[in-house]
This record gives C-alpha cells, structure tokens and sequence, in this order.
C-alpha cells in the first residue's frame, strides 16, 4: 500500500540565519490510504510545524533545510506553486485548532464554505451553497439551511469546529490534518467532534493526520501513532503496540502524564535533554527498522 | 455601538451645536476688527457709523446680540450678510453643493489610491519595496493640502497649462442648472460634456485635498491588512489553496476596512477643513472660498453662519462613520 502522505528526513529551522532554531530535525512520517494517525507529543515537539509545512502554512521566516513530503507520490516541496495550490483545500485539507479565530468573523458561514467549493469544484453559487447545507447537516447541524445565513460569533464554539470540520471534508480529501481540533472545547463536545471527524473520515475516505498531546485521543480513534520530540520521531507504530509497551522513555513519561480511570496522572517530568540525544540515535535505529519491515 | 449609544449621540447634537454658537458669537466680537468699519466710505461722519451699527444691532451688548441671533436662527432666520447685502441661509445653500461635490470627489480619489497603496504595500511586505512605500506615504502625510494645491497649480496650471486653475465652471459655458449640485446633475441628466468641463475645473483642488487623505488611508488601512492577514482564518485561507491576492482582497480587505473607516473616516473633518484654503487657491467658490471673503469683511452673520455649517457637516460625517462601521462589521450589527 503505498503512503497517502510520506514526510521524510523533513528538516525545518525558524529564525534569522544565525540565531535560527531546529524545530524540525530530520521527522519523517508516514500515513496510509484511510489511516488514521496520531502525532503526539509535548506542546513545543514540532507537531503544528510539521502540519503546517505539509499545509503549505509555515510562518514567513521559517526555512526548509531539507527532506520530502511527498503527497499520493508527489512531492509538495519540488511541485510548481499553483499545482500545489490546487491540491490545497480539495486535496489535503485541515481542521485547525481554534475554532473561535479559524473563521473570518465578517462573512456567513454559508459563504465561507461555498468560496472553497467554488474554488476548487468550479460548482455555481447556487450548488455551492446546496452542497455546504448538505455538509453541515452531515456534521450534525440542524436548520443547516439558517446556520448559512449566520456569521461565526452567532454560534456557539463546538458549532464553529464542526462547521470547520464540514469545510475541511467539502471537497473529498485524500487526508486531513486535524491540529489539536478539540482542545479548546470542553469534554462533552470533545467526544461528539471526534465522533464526527471518525463518521466523516469514513464516509468520505480520507487518511487523517491527527495531532494531539492527548494520548487519550490518541487510544480512542487512531490506529497507528508516531511520537515526536524536540523535531524528531522517538517512536512510532500500531497505537495498541506502543501504549502497552512505550519503546521509549519519553512515551513512558508522556503515558505517565495522561489522566486515567485507574490511575490519577503524574506531572509530566521533563526528560532531561542529554537522555533524549543518546536515546535518539537509538530510537532512529528503530525507526529505520520499522519502516524497512513494513516496506 | 448599539442603538442607544446611537440616541445617545443624537441626542447631544443640540447642545454641541449650541456650544459652537455661543463660542463662535463670543470670539468674533472680543477679537479687533470692525464690520461696519470694513464698509463705509472714508469721511463718514460717526453719527453714520452710529446708525449703521445700530441697523446691524451691533450697539447691544454680546448677550442681547445673541438673543436675537439665536432667536431667529431656531425659525430657520441667520440673519443678512454684512458684506454681500443677502440672506446667510440662500448663501450659504446656494455654495454648499460646490464644498460638497469637491469634498466627495477628494475623498473618492484618496479612498482610492490609500487602497490601492496599502494592498500593495501589504502584498509586498518584509521586502524592500515595502520601505519605499512607508517612506512615500510618510512623505505625503506630511506635506498639507495647501500646499499640493500651489504645486499643482504652478505644475499644471502654469509650467504645463494642461488644467483651468480657478473657478468651477467655464464662464463661457453657457449651460443652466436645476440644482446647484453642478457635476452631479450634468451626469445624472447625461450632459457628459458639462461633467467633463466641470471635472477639469475640480480635479487640481480635488487632488490636493485628497493627497495627505490618500496617504492618511494607506497607512491606517495597510496596518490594519498586515495585522488582519496574520488572523487565523487568513492564513488556513492559504491551506485551501487561495493565492495570496486573492486572499488579500476577500479574507483580508473586508477585515481591515473596518478598523481603517472608524479611525480614518472622521478625518474626512480634515479635508472639510482643507477646502477652505484649496477653494481659495483655486478661486473654487464653494463654502471654503466664502469663509476666507466672510473672515476678511468681519461679516458677522455670513461668519457664524458659515461655521454653524461645517459644524453640522462634521456632526452628519461622525454619525455617517458610525452606521458605515456598523454596516461593515457583523458583530456590531446584532449588539
Ligand atoms: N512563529 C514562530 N516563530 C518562532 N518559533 C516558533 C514559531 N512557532 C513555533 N515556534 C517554535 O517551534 C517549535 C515547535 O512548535 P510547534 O510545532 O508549534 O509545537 P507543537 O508540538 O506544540 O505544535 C517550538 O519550540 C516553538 O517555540
Ligand atoms: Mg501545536
């Protein structure tokens, strides 16, 4: 099966030449056709920038030092501008993480949604906007027909994600990178946008890129999960495998810090930076051993 | 704003208004300078000077004079001008149209060129072009419109005679007008010939209203881009596959304009203001140009008349501002 996304050997630096510091060091990754993957790790891993750098999305001053992301075989770094710009939005798709601020406060929803399916589906204004109805009561929004006419600060903020959610699936992707899409939502509605986004996944096919730092997540809806630490992968594997038996130290604290129903969480303890160089050469090892098995 | 913020203000244009009244009264009579001295013969004898104050009821006290005034002013009365022997209203009505159709032309050409300068700015931002643009807009903001207008008129008036320099219309054109609303009934009624002769008259004035205006909006609208573009919702336009102007102009703009009318839109004050030394330049006979006659004949009644106008046109502009942000801004609109 070959890969819908494969990142690889990606290298990312942020700053001014001189000062610039490696978010990225060398992650590679890999997402099959319908996969559902988590990217965990603590806040400042590099998980948002190796989303954004498949988005196309990463800050002004940020470099590409080096590496492929390859998308369905083609490779999203070397590609001409607008061809990328054309698998943007209808190919690869995100679901941000703030749903308060990822919509333009000035327009309707309705109008929002159908500029993209206009875009890319060069569907009339009248289509576009019978398919963003069909779209929002897919993700569950009753009277879809008056959600269109609202704007953003007329609903309430699980309606905004969902609403962000329906966009991100409008036109078919073949993978949708969902960046801490619940954080900022209380529980309840937590588990009803994950329910949707795994309905949704389904219905329309797509892989998923799913980044968290909540390894609970992680457990409910992804079937395979790569760690990511300081820029690089630590760990990766079936989701099952690697939270029964953490490979690397940095999982078993990260798994230590994740709330459970048996057991209260410990404060994730920071793992001193020394352990995680002389552990990476060895988790690298790993890493090039999973990827050759599964080849 | 919500609606009782709205009432609010209406309801404290009266007071407003009063206020100016009574300052603009006060001051022309405490400061030097004499009406009836600006109008009579040399060799008048003083009881003819007495006489002549008395007519204009210049012998009573400031309070009483103000009594008076205002007591015709509320039935629509604003006395007859001194200097011009009419009526201050017919005046004044008669020369706004020309204030009106100037400022709207200025304000449409800054409004104009500030959009166009701010996007490109924005579009070009953290290269080095970016710099020249800031530099340029720092450059016309400091330069006023009175001064435009004497550049434009030795450039264009007098080294390369392309343009009329004074009046609104030629004299030789003989066209009657309905209204006094010259450029905008030509166009209406079609007589594009007339508009065009009226344009080249209003074009030199109108522009060097507009230029420090132009310069005022690109720079409060390209801030308010560059701040609006680094938005979430602005930049996840970007993952959709939407270019760069095209996200400028429909994310962006729309954004932008909204922070840039509420601050930039009462400056338009400052190109009302502007028109009174540009007319003048130009010989443009709107309310401007009347002001600079009013203020040098000491003509009272014509003064305080003219002033109770831009008054008013600056208390409608405000007002005007506030239901435009209200259109532009959703959030505001269901407060
Ligand atoms: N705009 C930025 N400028 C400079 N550094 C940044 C910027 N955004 C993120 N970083 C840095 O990049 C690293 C990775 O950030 P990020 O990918 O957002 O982490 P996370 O795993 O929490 O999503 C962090 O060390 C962060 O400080
Ligand atoms: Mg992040």
């Amino acid at each position: 099966m070959t890969a819908v996304l494969a990142v690889h050997d990606l290298h990312v630096a942020i700053g001014e030449r001189g000062r610039a510091a490696n978010v990225l060091r060398g992650a590679s990754l890999e997402v099959g056709a319908g996969e559902v993957r988590g990217l965990v790790g603590e806040s400042g891993a590099g998980k948002s920038m190796l989303g954004r750098a498949v988005l196309g999305l990463l800050p002004a001053n940020a470099v590409i030092g080096g590496g492929t992301i390859l998308f369905e075989g083609r490779d999203l770094l070397a590609m001409p501008e607008p061809e990328r710009r054309g698998l943007l939005g209808r190919r690869i798709a995100l679901i941000p993480q703030d749903p308060i601020t990822s919509l333009n406060p000035v327009k309707r929803v309705g109008a929002q949604i159908a500029v993209t399916l206009r875009h890319h589906l060069a569907l009339s204004k009248r289509a576009a906007l019978e398919r963003a109805t069909e779209l929002l009561a897919e993700v569950a929004i009753r009277e879809p027909r008056r959600v269109l006419e609202l704007y953003p600060h007329e609903i309430s903020g699980g309606m905004r994600q969902r609403v962000l959610i329906a966009m991100a699936f409008a036109c078919d992707p073949g993978l949708v990178i969902a960046d801490e899409p619940t954080t900022a939502l209380d529980v309840t509605v937590q588990r009803q946008v994950l329910q949707l986004v795994e309905r949704l996944r389904q219905r329309h096919g797509a892989a998923v890129l799913f980044i968290t730092h909540d390894l609970g997540v992680v457990a409910k809806i992804c079937r395979t999960m790569t760690v990511l630490h300081a820029g690089r992968v630590l760990e990766e594997g079936e989701t099952a495998d690697v939270l029964a038996r953490p490979r690397h130290p940095y999982t078993r604290a990260l798994l230590a810090a994740t709330p459970r129903a048996d057991r209260p969480a410990e404060a994730l303890r920071p793992v001193p930076p020394a352990l995680i160089e002389s552990l990476w050469s060895e988790a690298h090892r790993l890493d090039r051993l999973d990827v050759a098995g599964r080849a | 704003m919500r609606w009782g913020e709205i009432i609010r203000r209406l309801v404290l244009i009266p007071p407003t208004l009063f206020g100016v009244c009574v300052i603009v009264f006060v001051l022309l009579r405490v400061v030097p300078g004499d009406p009836i001295a600006m109008m009579i013969p040399p060799g008048a004898s003083p009881a003819d000077i007495d006489r002549l104050r008395a007519f204009y009821g210049l012998d009573q006290s400031i309070l009483q004079q103000f009594i008076t005034w205002l007591g015709q002013a509320l039935t629509g009365n604003f006395g007859r001008s001194i200097s011009l022997h009419q009526n201050v209203f017919e005046l004044v009505l008669a020369r706004l149209p020309a204030t009106l159709e100037l400022s709207l032309l200025a304000t449409l050409i800054a409004t104009a060129l500030g959009v166009m300068v701010a996007l490109t700015g924005v579009y070009v931002r953290g290269r080095r072009l970016e710099w020249a643009i800031d530099g340029g807009i720092g450059v016309f903001l400091a330069i006023p419109d009175f001064l435009w207008a004497l550049i434009l008129l030795l450039l264009f008036g007098v080294l390369i005679p392309l343009l009329p320099i004074s009046g609104r219309i030629d004299p030789q054109l003989d066209v009657a007008f309905r209204t006094n609303f010259y450029l905008v009934e030509s166009l209406l009624t079609g007589r594009l010939d007339v508009a065009l002769a009226l344009l080249q008259h209003m074009i030199l004035p109108a522009v060097a209203l507009a230029l420090p205006f132009a310069a005022l909006v690109a720079r409060l609208l390209k801030a308010s881009l560059a701040e609006a573009e680094d938005q979430d919702y602005a930049q996840i336009a970007r993952a959709r596959g939407f270019s760069r102007p095209a996200i400028l102009w429909r994310e962006v703009f729309p954004n932008a304009l909204i922070p840039t009318v509420a601050l930039g839109g009462v400056q338009v004050t400052l190109l009302l203001g502007g028109t009174v030394l540009v007319e003048r330049i130009f010989s443009y006979e709107g309310i401007g140009n009347m002001a600079i006659d009013a203020v040098i004949n000491r003509d009272f009644p014509l003064i305080q008349g003219l002033i109770l106008t831009f008054a008013v046109l600056f208390i409608a502009l405000n007002l005007a501002v506030d239901l435009l942000v209200r259109l532009l801004d959703p959030r505001l609109r269901h407060g």
